[in-house]
C-alpha cells in the first residue's frame, strides 16, 4: 500500500473550500430570487433584477460549487482509486486558480448581462473557452494518473468519473457553439427549433453528467469507505451503468414537449425517460443492499444518514422525472412550479447531501485531523433535510394548483381563470419557499463553519460527542 | 482483454455509447430540411427589433416568460394559434423558456398598442398591483448603443437599409424592446388597431362618440378587445356590470380603476375625456 503522504492533495483542500464559497454565495443569490418573486420592490438596480440574477443563481451553484466540488473531490478519489499520485500536481493547482477566475468573470458578466441566454449555458464565448480550459486540465491530469496506476482493475466510481469527462466536454462545446458579434456577444449557431433541440439535449445531460454521474461516483467511493461495507453488486453496477449512459443523451426533448418539435423526437426522449427508471433504481438498490443487516450503523456514524438519505432522494427524483416526461403529465407541470420542486429534491436532497458527506469525510483525513464537531454535523443534516422538503413540497402544490387554474374552463369553453389569478395563488407558497430556504441556508451555514472549524482542529483533539 | 482495465479504451467506447443517442435525437435533425421549413409572412428581424431581442436577452425575461404555444385546447384560448416550427427560423439562439412565472409572449404582438407597453414595462406594479414583474423604468432612459446594429445584422445575414440603421439614433432601449415585442408572432406588417376598426363605426358616431372611440383604441382596446368584447378585461357590450351600470358607476371605475386588473386613469383622462369614453361604451351597448 502506497503511504498517504506521497499523495499531491494541496489543490483538494484549495478545491473544497472554494466550492463551499460559491455555495454560500450561490445561495444567498437563491434566496434573493426566491424574496423578489413575492417581493418585486426587491428589484433594486438593474444588474440585481431577477432576470440577471436567476442565472447567477443556477451557474454559480452548478458550476461555482458542484463542477469546483467534483472536480476537488475527483482528484482525491483518482488518486486512491489509482494508488498513484497526481501526475502533474502543478498543473491541478493551476486549474484551481483558473476555476476560480473562470466562475468569478463568469457571474460578474451575467450581472452585467452578459448572457447567451441557454439554460445553463448562459456565459459568453470568451468564458465558455475558459471553462473548455479548466475541463482539459482536468481530464489531462486524471487521465495521465489512470494510465500510470498501480491498481489493476478500474473501480465503478472511476467509470463514472470517465464518462463525466467526455460527456461535459461533447455538451459543452457543442451547444455553446455560437458567431460572435462582440467580446460580450454573439449568436447562436443553431436557430429555432435545432437550437431549442440542441439546448435541451445539453440541459438534461448536464443533469445527468454534473449531478447525476460524478455524485454517484462519490456515493459508491465514499459509502462503502465510511461504513468499510462492500458494494452489494459488481453486476448490477456494471449493467446500470452502461444503460444509464445510453439512455440519457436521448431524452433531452423532453423538456420540450409539445413545443412544435417533431413528435417522433419528444416520443422517443418520453420513452426513453422512463426506461432510465431502470438503470437509476439499479444504483439505488445496489446502495439499500450495501447497507442490508449493517442498518444500525446510521446510529453510530453520523455520515450515513447523509448517503442513505441522498440516495433515496435520488431515487424519487428518477421516478418523478420520468413522469414529468409523460405528455398528460407535462401539459398540467411544464412552465409551472412543479419543476423548480423537482430540480430542488434533486440538487438539495440529492447532490448538496452526498458532496456534503464526502467534504465531512475528506477535510478531517486531508488536514489530519478529526471533525471539530459530529453533533453540528447531525444540526446540519436536519436543517438540510427540513429546508429541503418545505422547498419541494410546497412547490409541488402550488405547482399543481396553477396546472389546475391555468387548464380550467368553464362550460363554453372559455377559461375560468385570467394569468393573474393564477399568479396570485402562489404567493404564499413562495413565502414558504423562502422560509425553507433560510432553514436550509443555515444547515449549510453550520457545515461551512465546522468544517472552517476542522481545519483548525489541529492535532487532532477528539471529535465532540 | 476488460475495459475496465484500459483507461483510453474505455473512454473511446464511452463516447461511442453516448453519441449514439446524440446523433439521433439531436444532430440528425440538425441537417434536416423540415426542422427549419419556410412559413409564408415570417420575416427576419429588423434592426430595432434585433435590439430590441438582444435587450429583452440581456435582462433575461426568457427566465419569467415562455414564447412558445402549444396545441391544447386551454393554451390556445389563452395565447392563440399554436406555434409552429417555421415561426422560430430567424432566432438565434431560441427563447422558447422553461418557466412561466409570467404569461407566454410567442403571440404578444399587436395584443396591445405601444403605449400600453411603455406603461407596463414602466411600472407593472401600476398597472396590475399584484404583478411579480420587475419595473424596467430605467430602460427608457438608457440610450440604444448602436455600434454594433450593423454587424449584427449582417452576422446574421438579415436585410436591411442604411436608413433603418440611421432610424436608430436617439432611441432609447425601451422603444427596441416595444418593437421587438410588437412583432412577436406577427407573420405581416403590424396593422395599428385604431385604423381597424375606426372606419366602419365612424359613420354613425357623432363627434362626442368618436373622440371617444379613438380614446378607447388607444387606451383600452389592448384589454377590453377593439370590438369591446372583452380579452385581459370583461366584455363591455353586454349590460352586465360588476360595479354597477349607472354612468357614475363607469366613471368610478375608469378613474379610480378596480382590483381585478382595471388601471386607474385619472392621471391620463381628464373628466371631458371619460365622459367620451363613456359616451363611446354605451354606443356599442348590445343589451
Ligand atoms: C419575475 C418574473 C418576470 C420577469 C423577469 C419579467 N416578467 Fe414580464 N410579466 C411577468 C408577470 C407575472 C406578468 C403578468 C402580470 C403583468 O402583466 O405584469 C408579466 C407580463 C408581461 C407582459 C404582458 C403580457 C400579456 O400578454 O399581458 C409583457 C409584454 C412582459 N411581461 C414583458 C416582459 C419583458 C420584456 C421582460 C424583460 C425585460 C419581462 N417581462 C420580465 C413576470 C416577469
Ligand atoms: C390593463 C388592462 C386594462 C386596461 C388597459 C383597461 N381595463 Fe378596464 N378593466 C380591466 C379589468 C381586468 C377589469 C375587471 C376588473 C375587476 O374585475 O375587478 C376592468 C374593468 C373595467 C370596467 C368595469 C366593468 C364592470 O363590470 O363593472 C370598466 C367600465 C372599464 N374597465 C373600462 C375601461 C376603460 C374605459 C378603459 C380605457 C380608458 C379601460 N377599462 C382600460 C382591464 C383593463
Ligand atoms: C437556499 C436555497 C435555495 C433557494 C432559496 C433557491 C431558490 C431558487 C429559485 C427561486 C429558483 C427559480 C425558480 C423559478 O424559476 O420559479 C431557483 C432555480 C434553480 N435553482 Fe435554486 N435555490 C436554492 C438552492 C439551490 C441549490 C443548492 C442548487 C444546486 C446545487 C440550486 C439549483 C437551481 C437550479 C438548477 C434552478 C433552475 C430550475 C429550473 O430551471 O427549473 N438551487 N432556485
Ligand atoms: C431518470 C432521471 C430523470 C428524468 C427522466 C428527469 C426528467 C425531467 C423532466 C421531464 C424535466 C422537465 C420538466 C418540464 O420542464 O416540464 C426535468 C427537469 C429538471 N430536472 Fe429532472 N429528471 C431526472 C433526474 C434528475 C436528477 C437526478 C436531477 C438532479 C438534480 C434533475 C434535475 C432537473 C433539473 C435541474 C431540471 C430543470 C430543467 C429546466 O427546466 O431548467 N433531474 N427533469
Amino acid at each position: 500500500m502506497r503511504q498517504e503522504e506521497s499523495y499531491e492533495d494541496g489543490a483538494v483542500k484549495g478545491f473544497i473550500f472554494s466550492s463551499l464559497f460559491w455555495l454560500v454565495i450561490g445561495l444567498v443569490v437563491g434566496l434573493l430570487i426566491a424574496a423578489q418573486l413575492f417581493a418585486p420592490a426587491l428589484n433594486l438596480l438593474p444588474w440585481l433584477t431577477y432576470g440577471r440574477l436567476r442565472p447567477v443563481h443556477t451557474n454559480g451553484l452548478a458550476f461555482g460549487f458542484a463542477v469546483t466540488a467534483i472536480i476537488g473531490v475527483s482528484y482525491y478519489v483518482v488518486q486512491r482509486l489509482a494508488r498513484a499520485p497526481l501526475v502533474f500536481p502543478g498543473l491541478a493547482r493551476a486549474s484551481l486558480w483558473l476555476m476560480n477566475i473562470t466562475v468569478a468573470l463568469g457571474a460578474a458578466s451575467l450581472f452585467m448581462g452578459f448572457t447567451s441566454s441557454k439554460e445553463y449555458a448562459e456565459l459568453e464565448w470568451p468564458i465558455d473557452i475558459l471553462v473548455v480550459v479548466v475541463w482539459v486540465m482536468f481530464a489531462v491530469n486524471m487521465v495521465a494518473t489512470l494510465i500510470k496506476r498501480r491498481e489493476e482493475q478500474m473501480y465503478i466510481s472511476l467509470w463514472y468519473l470517465l464518462a463525466t469527462v467526455v460527456v461535459v466536454a461533447l455538451l459543452y462545446i457543442v451547444n455553446n457553439l455560437a458567431i460572435p458579434v462582440s467580446w460580450f456577444k454573439s449568436y447562436s449557431a443553431y436557430a429555432g427549433a435545432n437550437d431549442a433541440n440542441v439546448q435541451w439535449w445539453y440541459g438534461h445531460n448536464a443533469v445527468a453528467s454534473l449531478f447525476t454521474f460524478p455524485i454517484l461516483a462519490f456515493f459508491y467511493y465514499f459509502l462503502p469507505k465510511s461504513t468499510n461495507l462492500p458494494i452489494y453488486s459488481h453486476r448490477l453496477s456494471i449493467i446500470a451503468f452502461w444503460s444509464l449512459v445510453f439512455g440519457y443523451m436521448w431524452t433531452g426533448a423532453h423538456h420540450l414537449v409539445y413545443t412544435p418539435i417533431p413528435d417522433w423526437i419528444q416520443t422517443m426522449a418520453i420513452a426513453l425517460s422512463i426506461f432510465l427508471i431502470a438503470p437509476s433504481w439499479g444504483s439505488v438498490i445496489n446502495g439499500y443492499y450495501t447497507m442490508q443487516g449493517s442498518w444500525a450503523t446510521v446510529q453510530s456514524n453520523y455520515l450515513v444518514k447523509f448517503f442513505l438519505w441522498g440516495i433515496t432522494f435520488y431515487g424519487l427524483q428518477t421516478i418523478q422525472g420520468p413522469t414529468q416526461a409523460i405528455r398528460w403529465i407535462s401539459q398540467f407541470v411544464h412552465y409551472t412550479d412543479y419543476i423548480p420542486g423537482h430540480v430542488h429534491m434533486g440538487t438539495m436532497g440529492w447532490v448538496t447531501m452526498i458532496i456534503s458527506a464526502s467534504f465531512y469525510y475528506l477535510v478531517p483525513k486531508l488536514y489530519n485531523t478529526s471533525l471539530y464537531s459530529i453533533k453540528l454535523a447531525n444540526n446540519h443534516f436536519w436543517l438540510v433535510l427540513v429546508g429541503q422538503l418545505i422547498f419541494s413540497i410546497t412547490m409541488w402544490i402550488t405547482g399543481l394548483q396553477q396546472g389546475a387554474m391555468l387548464t380550467a374552463t368553464n362550460e363554453d369553453g372559455s377559461l375560468r381563470y385570467s394569468f393573474l389569478e393564477t399568479l396570485v395563488h402562489n404567493y404564499p407558497y413562495w413565502m414558504m419557499r423562502f422560509a425553507g430556504g433560510i432553514i436550509y441556508f443555515a444547515g449549510i451555514v453550520i457545515f461551512v463553519y465546522n468544517l472552517a472549524k476542522t481545519t483548525a482542529n489541529r492535532g487532532g483533539r477528539e471529535a465532540a460527542a | 482483454m476488460s475495459i475496465y482495465r484500459k483507461p483510453v479504451i474505455f473512454i473511446i467506447v464511452s463516447l461511442v455509447v453516448v453519441l449514439v443517442g446524440s446523433v439521433v435525437s439531436t444532430f440528425i435533425p440538425l441537417f434536416m430540411p423540415s426542422m427549419e421549413p419556410a412559413l409564408e409572412g415570417i420575416t427576419p428581424y429588423n434592426p430595432i427589433e434585433l435590439e430590441g431581442r438582444d435587450i429583452y436577452i440581456r435582462e433575461g425575461c426568457n427566465n419569467c416568460h415562455t414564447q412558445t404555444v402549444r396545441p391544447l385546447l386551454f393554451e390556445t384560448a389563452r395565447y392563440g394559434e399554436p406555434s409552429k416550427l417555421g415561426e422560430f427560423v430567424h432566432d438565434r439562439p431560441h427563447l422558447w423558456g422553461s418557466k412561466r412565472t409570467g404569461p407566454d409572449l410567442a403571440r404578444v404582438g399587436g395584443k396591445y398598442p405601444d403605449s400600453w407597453h411603455y406603461k407596463h414595462m414602466e411600472n407593472p406594479q401600476a398597472m396590475f398591483k399584484d404583478s411579480n414583474m420587475p419595473p424596467y423604468a430605467w430602460l427608457a432612459g438608457n440610450r440604444l448603443d448602436t455600434s454594433l446594429a450593423e454587424k449584427k445584422m449582417k452576422t446574421l445575414h438579415f436585410p436591411f437599409a442604411d436608413a433603418e440603421i440611421r432610424a436608430l439614433d436617439g432611441k432609447t432601449e425601451m422603444d427596441a424592446l416595444v418593437a421587438y415585442l410588437q412583432k412577436l408572432g406577427r407573420t405581416k406588417k403590424p396593422q395599428p388597431l385604431a385604423a381597424t376598426t375606426q372606419g366602419a363605426a365612424t359613420a354613425v358616431e357623432s363627434p362626442a362618440v368618436a373622440e371617444g372611440h379613438k380614446i378607447f383604441d388607444e387606451n383600452c382596446a389592448g384589454c377590453h378587445g377593439a370590438d369591446l368584447a372583452g380579452g385581459l378585461g370583461p366584455n363591455l357590450t353586454d349590460a352586465e356590470w360588476k360595479f354597477g351600470g349607472s354612468d357614475a358607476d363607469l366613471i368610478l371605475s375608469i378613474t379610480e380603476g378596480r382590483p381585478g386588473g382595471m388601471p386607474s386613469w385619472k392621471s391620463v383622462l381628464d373628466q371631458d375625456k371619460t365622459g367620451k369614453v363613456v359616451a363611446y361604451i354605451r354606443s356599442r351597448a348590445k343589451g
